[in-house]
């Protein structure tokens, strides 16, 4: 074939795909779509389900919790024989708790949170025109919404769903006969979660692609938003953990169906002994942890990116110390992979391990609290603007520092002795990875609402909503504390029969009743962000004044996001409020020759010539002055 | 206009190509947690650990796969040079090398199980990893096999050359990338046994 047949090839088929994305059916836009941002909507949708089914399950055994004697005659009307005579059995507890930490981890903040805000924002602020494999998005997405089928199907299993809890330690998870959760509800689980870490690392995969290969001209990475940097190094920790867990799930499947010993030794199960022989459950937890902690990572950087972002737009002032900002994410992306043995102190680690463990977590709180310090400083004398959008980013600084603090105490191998798998680690987790993460997800809900489906949503119902959840959340949590202190143990049944943790029913009485007012508070979210999606007020083009490239695209959503050329960057994204101009923003795409008043002698980067003409412009302009 | 479409296709081919690599990464990372798994585990007591010479079909399975990784190399500078019966028939081959690895580790588990070396309810779990890992290189394997029978399906669909190569380059870092995971796999197991 010669180099001109080769040309014409080429061409037929450059216009071939050219004509391909004319023809839409409802299928392929709705349902099948490949269009970064209406996949992104699905992965939304999908997450505020989930998290719905997470918060009921949890406000099941907070009425367990808060009420152990009395018995609900509606919750057997529902739940049939796992609330025989109107109270929860124990059983189902187990599952309750199991099955809302693996979703509220897993399914809502790792996938509701990366897959909405990486699969809208990657595209729409680097200046791409999709993800770099369209295809391999869609299937991310279907593998996450199969997972989630079979993770809430557990439900509806005879034997109920899995109940050792969200890390799933053998031998328990390992025996189908241990307990009743450990039978097929387990099954389920693992397939549920082979299905679900594909669909992540596809997904992870499509979101290094693109955003090393793909950004526009002029968008270097460090013109990149601190959104995208957070999206970026959350997808590379998923890169490098996720496979480790399919590692240790491969083994757990291999235990609990081939006959293999690797996590199984010298086990009596209901008067037999066990053949299996020679195995280490702990070295399960090595694995598990492996991805464990970074995972914790993986769901609240995206979460501090989108704050950063909407801090920055809505404080009109340019984020505080860009640079350590991405370095104490890269900082923090490293230190999350040789910490994972904090998880484990109590395991009969070796003390000189643990107390390596113990000086690299602690070494954590370096990066968090640079991070910490900058959204203050930023904030700092900002012209702030309390959108429900920005109120839900102070609200995640504000529980990344509450519940940070505890970690330090828990990052404390002598200390952890005491506190390990009370209250007091629940307290934590809940404020520094739940609550501030949700708040990250509610804040990029609230602030990309209008990019997503052309309106806005309620402002008043957005305020109520923030300060029921923002309010809630504090007092469902930090009592969480004191009885950890005392040595209340997390994933108890009932605390009536122990004396010393009888004085805490009341306080969980009055933690069950924050939880349900904070669970109702939700549905002020529920109804503005389904209403609104329809009957909210039209949204204009850029309804922030934000710099980002997202709000140089239409209103209208277009496959391929820019109608002629994708636009050029020139400058960083958070030229918010720059002396001289004549405007509070400026964004990315404004070259400097339109802002000749503004610029300032940093923003050229040693490009002799174009100082040179702003010096000239300079005097020029000083001489009209005069 | 249609040299912009070829520089987009180009940007974008180049962005699906990365994603290979970045799948390798993660493959890789999988075979790095198995490993060590398997160490962590063997240093845990005397009584583990692979306690047996490894059968010598692992060896001839070896040979096997680093020549198909050299058809696999000729298939793709065939193919970018337009020589594309050459293409097909390097393919063929590499596919057909592909199978012959597989059946002699086959072989090589027979050997392994007459020793008494079992997969289930042995209680030298050092001794299952081993099976752990050949089975999941062999997973790998069967994908790498998919992706070549893909690029040949292309040529025979006369796809554009500028496909043509791309999934050539494709199954090509995957199937360089089976050869050196499982020399690594090998030498590990070597110095282990």
């Amino acid at each position: 074939m010669s180099s001109t047949a080769k040309h014409t090839t080429l061409e037929l088929h450059g216009h071939h795909d050219d004509h391909g994305h004319h023809k839409e059916t409802f299928i392929t836009k709705y349902i099948f779509s490949q269009d970064h941002k209406m996949i992104a909507k699905q992965f939304l949708v999908t997450g505020i389900v989930m998290a719905v089914i997470g918060m009921v399950l949890s406000i099941l055994f907070r009425i367990q919790l808060g009420w152990p004697e009395k018995s609900f005659p509606i919750l057997e009307a529902f739940l049939g024989k796992w609330a025989e005579g109107g109270r929860i059995k124990p059983e189902f507890y187990l599952a309750l708790v199991t099955i809302h930490g693996t979703i509220m981890v897993f399914f809502v903040l790792t996938t509701g949170l990366s897959g909405t805000f990486s699969n809208l924002l990657i595209p729409l602020q680097l200046g791409a025109r999709d993800m770099a494999s369209p295809f391999l998005n869609m299937l991310s997405y279907w593998l996450f919404f199969i997972s989630s089928l079979i993770m809430v199907g557990a439900f509806f299993v005879e034997s109920g769903p899995a109940s050792a809890g969200w890390t799933i330690y053998p031998p328990l998870s390992a025996l189908p006969t241990a307990i009743s959760g450990s039978g097929l509800g387990m099954t389920l689980w693992l397939i549920s979660m082979v299905l679900f870490i594909a669909s992540s690392l596809i997904g992870s995969l499509n979101y290094i692609s693109t955003v090393l290969n793909m950004r526009t001209k002029g968008m270097d990475m460090w013109k990149m938003p601190l959104t995208i940097w957070a999206f970026f190094l959350t997808a590379v920790l998923g890169v490098l953990s996720f496979p480790v867990l399919v590692a240790g799930v491969v083994l757990l499947i291999f235990d609990r169906s081939f006959g293999t010993s690797f996590y199984l030794s010298d086990i009596v199960l209901q008067g037999q002994v066990l053949p299996n022989e020679g195995g280490s459950p702990i070295l399960f937890q090595h694995l598990f942890w492996f991805l464990g902690h970074p995972e914790v990572y993986i769901i609240i950087m995206p979460a501090l990116g989108i704050t950063s972002e909407v801090i920055a737009t809505n404080s009109r002032k340019p984020i505080f110390g860009y640079h350590a900002m991405v370095y104490s994410l890269i900082g923090i992306a490293i230190l999350s992979f040789i910490v994972w043995g904090h998880h484990m102190f109590v395991t009969g680690m070796n003390p000189f391990l643990g107390g390596v463990f113990m000086i690299t977590t602690l070494i954590i709180a370096v990066p968090s609290a640079v991070k910490t310090f900058n959204y203050l400083a930023t904030l700092w004398r900002g012209n702030l603007r309390f959108t429900p959008a920005m109120l839900f980013g102070i609200g995640l600084v504000s529980f990344f520092i509450s519940g940070g603090l505890t970690g330090v105490f828990l990052g404390n191998a002598a200390l952890d002795i005491p506190l390990h798998d009370t209250y007091f680690v629940v307290a934590h987790f809940h404020l520094v990875m739940g609550s501030a993460a949700i708040f990250g997800m509610l804040c990029g809900v609230y602030h990309w609402f209008p990019k997503m489906f052309g309106r806005m949503m309620d402002d008043k119902l957005g305020y109520l909503h923030f300060w029921v959840t923002f309010i809630g959340a504090y007092l469902v949590f930090f009592p969480m504390h004191f009885m950890g202190l005392d040595g209340v143990p997390r994933r108890y049944y009932a605390f009536t029969e122990f004396a010393f943790m009888k004085e805490w029913l009341t306080v969980n009485k009055f933690i069950s009743w924050a939880a349900i007012i904070a669970a109702l508070g939700q549905v002020a979210f529920l109804y503005n962000f389904f209403h609104s999606m329809f009957f909210g007020k039209k949204a204009v083009q850029n309804p922030w004044g934000s710099n980002t490239m997202e709000w140089t695209t239409p209103v209208e959503h277009l496959h391929g996001n820019w109608p002629g050329e994708i636009p050029t960057v020139y400058r960083w994204p958070y030229d918010y409020s720059k002396p001289g101009h004549h405007e509070d923003f400026i964004p990315q795409t404004v070259p400097f020759s339109e802002t000749m008043s503004s610029n300032l002698p940093h923003d050229f980067e040693g490009n002799v010539e174009a100082e040179r003409i702003q010096q000239e412009w300079v005097k020029t302009h000083q001489a009209e002055k005069v | 206009m249609a040299q912009l479409n070829i520089e987009e296709t180009k940007t974008n081919l180049k962005a699906k190509k990365f994603l290979m690599w970045l799948f390798l990464v993660s493959s890789f990372i999988y075979f790095a947690g198995l490993t060590s798994g398997f160490i962590v585990y063997t240093a845990g007591s005397a009584n583990r650990g692979i306690k047996t010479i490894l059968p010598e079909e692992f060896m001839y399975s070896t040979a096997a796969i680093i020549l198909s990784s050299l058809t696999m190399h000729l298939a793709v500078r065939a193919g970018k040079g337009l020589r594309f019966g050459s293409q097909q028939l390097f393919l063929a081959l590499t596919f057909v090398l592909g199978i012959v690895f597989f059946v002699i580790q086959w072989k090589a588990w027979n050997v392994l199980a007459s020793r008494g070396i079992m997969f289930s309810f042995n209680k030298n779990a050092s001794q299952s990893f081993v099976y752990v890992f050949v089975w999941s290189h062999l997973a790998h394997i069967l994908a790498g096999l998919g992706l070549i029978v893909g690029a040949m399906l292309g040529r025979v669909r006369n796809i554009a050359q500028i496909r043509n190569v791309f999934r050539l380059e494709i199954t090509s870092i995957f199937w360089h990338f089976i050869d050196i995971l499982w020399i690594y796999l090998y030498v590990f197991l070597l110095l282990n046994q």
